[in-house]
């Protein structure tokens, strides 16, 4: 049991990445109302933004804003990249939020059409009227 | 000056078309209809333009966007294989463009139901302008990142070109944005992978690193691959991740499914395939991995899946899209042959198959558009009242059976060339039977298309009823008999293709 412990805090961004990953699928995949599907998108998206920003980490490292880089001397100009956690991941996942909230909306568009055709948002009800 | 912005302008082009259709074409559904297809036709003026500059020098265009150099900058690069894929994209788009003169008002949703009056077109077409920028920029892209942002914007248009259909098609559409946001998801994990290991996004770069840091063994590297593979399978619906396609591609409109079914499932090969060779190495797929002995099979039984359910099928729309699912076998298959003849005949595929299924899509949406049904009786007598469409169906059903000189045959024969100098006799197996069960499902087609309605006319009490000749109108003849044509000029012209397009972009380490 302590060398699992051991295992899993060893690297505890992965894990917890994972974790989320797999409830968002299994929602995704397993649940019959057409919102908990959306909710387990929304999840499964989430986990790989954090998993993405988790990569930028760097240990003893700051936010990626140069200071005194406007000092005096060559000595202050220099920069030591070690310092400063990586900045892209978290632009990327920028991206990757914009898109994830237009898929949301879009979801949720077409949930509200589905349900004014069918009166119903839950999966097995909507099968059996098409199969009517 | 703007030859060398042609890259950016092929992308950039529909782009401000969309914009320019939900501003001015708010009021005006026929303006609606002339910036698209005047932004379509300038699209593919641009595309043709790359073409020739990239055969005039023989060498890759490299764009940088805002000046940026790779790998830093976001980089487009043009070489043979994508300008043909983007001529392909922006032809179809052209076409299909056309085409939609008269179907999308008949075939966009009412605003209510109960008045039935359609709703404006200038949001389907600004979803339509929105979708091939999408597409193109995919094809047209050097970042693995921004690859994945076109890949959405191109799936959130299609998300909602397909549900603006009438009745069935959103729970459909549904299906598929799940799916479809698990397999961009999927690739976006990849990505990151690969990120977190090499530090890069370029294509070129990653490449490089990869090889000079020799990764190729790491595990992450690998799990990396995989679900790049497995995000882009889920994209292009290859079997058994073929679920959401064909509801998604029936219930939608006709112009939908015209414009979508021949350019989604491709571009994502095409993807598959720039991935595989222009990011990963020929010699770490099928070397180091070896995973081709999984997924030739895997391909086979696609093959073999979607001609047995396409068989099954009374709709005729819903058998197209099961021939779907079985060419995205051929080319998946194709691709992971692992020797040249299989690499083109695969890459061959990407556009014989985009013309051809664009023809028989847009034949069947002729005869829907005349009939209102898609069934197969909805094709009897069709020789007599619609000459033309029925001729234009033939001549696609005879490409996806693969009868020369049409450019299906071409094609085949590569794959099955390629199949027999793998050893890979379950796909050689797998393609001829396809072969052979199309053969059988389009030749009941003909057959009932040449007979007329026996039982009418036995009612009427005439032996010689007077056939109306009722063709589809003009709009719609003119693109579908350019389409025609097009696959018989690719397949006669297809050594030149394959030599001066195709061959070029054989990667090394496929002989």
């Amino acid at each position: 049991m302590e060398e699992f412990f051991k295992i899993v805090l060893a690297q505890f961004n992965n894990w917890a990445f994972i974790v989320l990953l797999m409830i968002g699928m299994y929602a995704m995949i397993a649940k019959n109302n057409l919102m908990k599907k959306v909710i387990g998108m929304s999840i499964f998206q989430s986990a790989i933004i954090l998993f993405y920003v988790s990569v930028s980490m760097k240990k003893g490292a700051t936010i990626p804003i140069v200071d005194h880089g406007h000092g005096h001397g060559a000595v202050a100009h220099a920069i030591d990249a070690a310092a400063y956690a990586n900045p892209l991941p978290h632009v990327l996942m920028l991206t990757a939020i914009v898109v994830g909230v237009a898929t949301l909306g879009v979801a949720l568009a077409i949930i509200q059409k589905v349900y004014r055709v069918y009166g119903t948002i839950e999966e097995d009800e909507i099968l059996e009227k098409i199969a009517e | 000056m703007i030859q060398s912005q042609l890259p950016i302008l092929i992308i950039a082009i529909p782009l401000f078309m969309a914009l320019a259709i939900s501003i001015f074409g708010r009021k005006n559904d026929t303006l609606c209809f002339y910036l698209l297809v005047l932004g379509m036709a300038g699209t593919f003026a641009a595309a043709l333009g790359a073409l020739n500059q990239v055969l005039a020098t023989g060498e890759k265009i490299h764009y940088y966007l805002g000046g940026w150099p790779a790998p830093h900058g976001i980089e487009l690069v043009i070489d043979h294989l994508s300008s043909m894929v983007l001529c392909m994209v922006s032809g179809v788009a052209l076409l299909v463009g056309l085409y939609s003169k008269r179907t999308v008002p008949a075939e966009v949703p009412f605003r209510t139901e109960q008045e039935r009056v359609p709703q404006r077109v200038p949001n389907y077409y600004t979803l339509y302008c929105l979708l091939i920028s999408g597409l193109l920029a995919m094809t047209a892209t050097g970042d693995a990142f921004n690859l994945y942002v076109s890949l959405e914007i191109a799936a959130l248009a299609s998300y909602g070109l397909l549900a603006l259909g009438r009745g069935r098609s959103y729970f459909a559409t549904f299906k598929y944005l799940i799916m479809g946001t698990i397999g961009a998801s999927f690739y976006l994990l990849g990505v990151g992978y690969l990120y977190a290991k090499t530090g890069s996004l370029n294509m070129a770069d990653l490449h490089g690193i990869l090889d000079l840091l020799s990764m190729h063994q790491s595990t992450s590297i690998t799990i990396a691959f995989a679900m790049i593979m497995v995000g882009i399978w889920v994209k292009m619906a290859f079997f058994p991740l073929h679920g959401w396609l064909p509801n998604a591609y029936t219930l939608a409109s006709n112009t939908s499914s015209c414009l979508i079914a021949p350019l989604m499932t491709k571009v994502s090969v095409y993807m598959m395939v720039r991935l595989m060779f222009s990011v990963f190495s020929a010699n770490y797929v099928f070397v180091t991995l070896g995973w081709q002995n999984l997924v030739v099979p895997m391909a086979a039984v696609a093959i073999v899946f979607g001609s047995i359910s396409a068989l099954g099928q009374k709709n005729l729309k819903r058998m197209l899209t099961y021939i779907v699912i079985a060419e995205v076998g051929y080319m998946v298959g194709g691709a992971w042959l692992g020797n040249a003849n299989g690499y083109i005949g695969a890459v061959y595929h990407i556009l014989a198959d985009g013309m051809m299924t664009l023809c028989v899509f847009m034949a069947l949406g002729a005869v829907t558009y005349k009939t209102g049904d898609s069934s197969l009786e909805s094709m009897r007598g069709i020789f007599r009242k619609m000459p033309i469409t029925a001729t234009v169906f033939v001549v696609g059903a005879f490409a996806m059976i693969g009868i020369p000189p049409t450019c299906g045959f071409f094609s085949k024969w590569y794959l099955v060339t390629g199949a027999y100098e793998a050893g890979q006799w379950f796909f050689l197996g797998a393609l001829l039977f396809s072969s052979l069960i199309n053969a059988i499902i389009f030749f009941r087609i003909i057959e009932t298309g040449f007979f007329p309605d026996f039982s009418k006319e036995k009612k009427s009490g005439h032996h010689d009823v007077k056939v109306l000749v009722a063709e589809a109108p003009l709009s719609m003849l003119l693109p579908m008999v350019i389409t025609a044509f097009s696959l018989l000029l690719i397949g006669l012209y297809s050594k030149d293709i394959i030599n001066g397009l195709i061959r070029p972009s054989i990667p090394p380490g496929l002989f």
